[in-house]
């Protein structure tokens, strides 16, 4: 057995753990409803932000509260569980948060992350545009020197929680290469436009933003020009893959419930219906890939305990492997709930719905598969 | 100065090697290459850091510095010499 918890990445110690379960837990019957409408309450979460939650793995010395790896993502899986849009805060926050701990000057970290981690402020990431989505080294936002600052120009799509972020960490393209910069959404030329009636992430405050010709002071770029895409913004998203992760973990674990549930009590035909071998076999297979999911996803925790830079691979396969278990225990658990599941209030249909695209972001189902064989090929093969 | 260069050289030059699947020479640049996926730059840094027991921050962010073997060995020198005669830092906040 392992010497410690954090040899195992087990769970369990930090507070904040239950303070993520018991805000599932009142957050479990009205998530439907904010599905619906499309949107969280801003009371809500602000409530979510000021617990300090949003950033909580960020070293106490910047105001975080030095959340290990493990318990972090069982935070993530809470709030997954019941709700993809209040986890989908935390991941875009902690992301942020990640990116400028890491890369952030020793000015910029004091600037930024107590804020951050203590909610005052809320961040978005803005990478993706029209032409530019896994294949982000295409973006064409132009960042440009402009007399003591910086001038920044372009478009960017598919922002979650955009509508309310106040402050956007923007990928963007310099002279010099490609940047990183933080743009409050405040500043005149940030224009916001909410998008309504997408598949998933309903709730998630998702927003188009256009940045037209916003003025930034400089000391707002993250690391030099040409680091923006192969540091920063790596960083971040290797952070969100690995929430991501274990959000979906939640989701899973929540369908298989549901549907367990459902199956147990319901009759068909005079048995219940998870007497049935079919349905049974539904049950099975969906709670095999949940149970996998988690263990890739807490592998992908103890690789991480090393530190920054550590366990990128593995938080690629977990997060694989939970939006798979996530999809596929969502479509399982509708198909077990019949009518009850594609009832516009279904739980495992907004979990079947958000799952789907957690197969899409932070890194395509397709892209997270090249880059494992990647990983084989320079195991396994010979240098050529 | 605890470690050769050419040692240094050469543990960068096999870790590349290995990493990107083809001989890497000192001076070719693997990023001009178009050798490197999308995650290979942070990998290196990881590497670097834990290979030789130093901290990459964003002021050490010259790309330059990370573009071939030979100047990486020359940036792994530096900052190693850097952490010898700088004062102790009592914390990166």
């Amino acid at each position: 057995m392992p010497a410690t918890a954090e040899a195992d990445g087990a769970t369990g110690t930090s507070p904040l753990v239950a303070a993520a379960a018991e805000l599932a837990a009142r957050a479990r019957e009205p998530a439907s409803r904010w599905d619906a409408e499309g949107h969280v309450p801003p009371d809500v979460l602000r409530a979510l932000a000021a617990t300090g939650l949003l950033a909580a793995d960020l070293p106490s010395r910047h105001g975080g509260r030095d959340l290990a790896p493990a318990d972090l993502g069982e935070v993530a899986a809470h709030l997954g569980g019941v709700c993809s849009a209040l986890r989908g805060l935390l991941t875009v926050q902690s992301m942020v948060a990640a990116a400028l701990l890491r890369w952030g000057t020793r000015a910029q970290r004091a600037d930024w992350l107590p804020r951050l981690a203590d909610g005052t402020l809320t961040a978005g990431f803005a990478a993706t545009e029209d032409g530019a989505g896994s294949a982000l080294g295409e973006v064409t936002t132009a960042v440009e020197d402009s007399g003591d600052g910086l001038l920044v120009t372009g478009r960017k799509r598919w922002v979650t929680f955009g509508e309310s972020a106040d402050v956007l960490l923007v990928l963007g393209r310099h002279a010099e290469g490609l940047t990183t910069v933080l743009v409050e959404t405040d500043r005149p030329g940030v224009h916001r436009e909410s998008v309504t009636g997408q598949l998933g992430m309903r709730a998630a405050g998702i927003a188009h933003v256009t940045l037209d010709g916003v003025r930034i002071p400089a000391d707002h770029r993250i690391a030099p020009p040409g680091a923006g895409l192969s540091h920063v913004a790596a960083t971040a998203l290797d952070h969100g893959r690995y929430t991501v992760a274990w959000g979906c973990v939640g989701m899973a674990e929540a369908c298989v419930a549901d549907a367990a549930a459902h199956a147990a009590t319901r009759l068909q035909g005079g048995v219940p219906l998870g007497r049935h071998q079919s349905v049974g076999a539904l049950l099975a297979r969906s709670a095999v890939r949940a149970a996998a999911a988690r263990e890739l996803a807490a592998r992908a925790a103890r690789a991480r305990t090393r530190g920054p830079g550590h366990g990128v691979t593995e938080t690629i396969m977990a997060k694989y492997a939970a939006a798979d278990a996530g999809a596929e225990a969502g479509r399982a658990a509708v198909q077990v709930l019949g009518a009850a599941g594609i009832a516009p209030d279904s739980r495992a249909g907004r979990h079947y719905r958000d799952a789907k695209v957690m197969e899409i972001i932070e890194g395509a189902q397709e892209v997270a598969e090249s880059h494992m064989a990647e990983q084989l090929l320079r195991r396994f093969g010979a240098v050529t | 100065m605890s470690r050769g260069s050419a040692e240094t050289l050469d543990e960068i030059t096999r870790f590349l090697t290995e990493a990107l699947r083809r001989e890497v020479g000192p001076d070719d640049d693997y990023f001009a290459l178009g050798l490197v996926d999308s995650l290979f730059a942070l990998e290196l840094v990881t590497h670097v850091e834990d290979r030789f027991e130093l901290t990459v921050e964003v002021e050490d962010l010259d790309l330059d510095s990370f573009r071939t073997a030979r100047r990486l060995t020359a940036f792994v020198h530096a900052k190693k010499a850097d952490a010898e005669t700088a004062p102790v830092h009592a914390g990166d906040s």
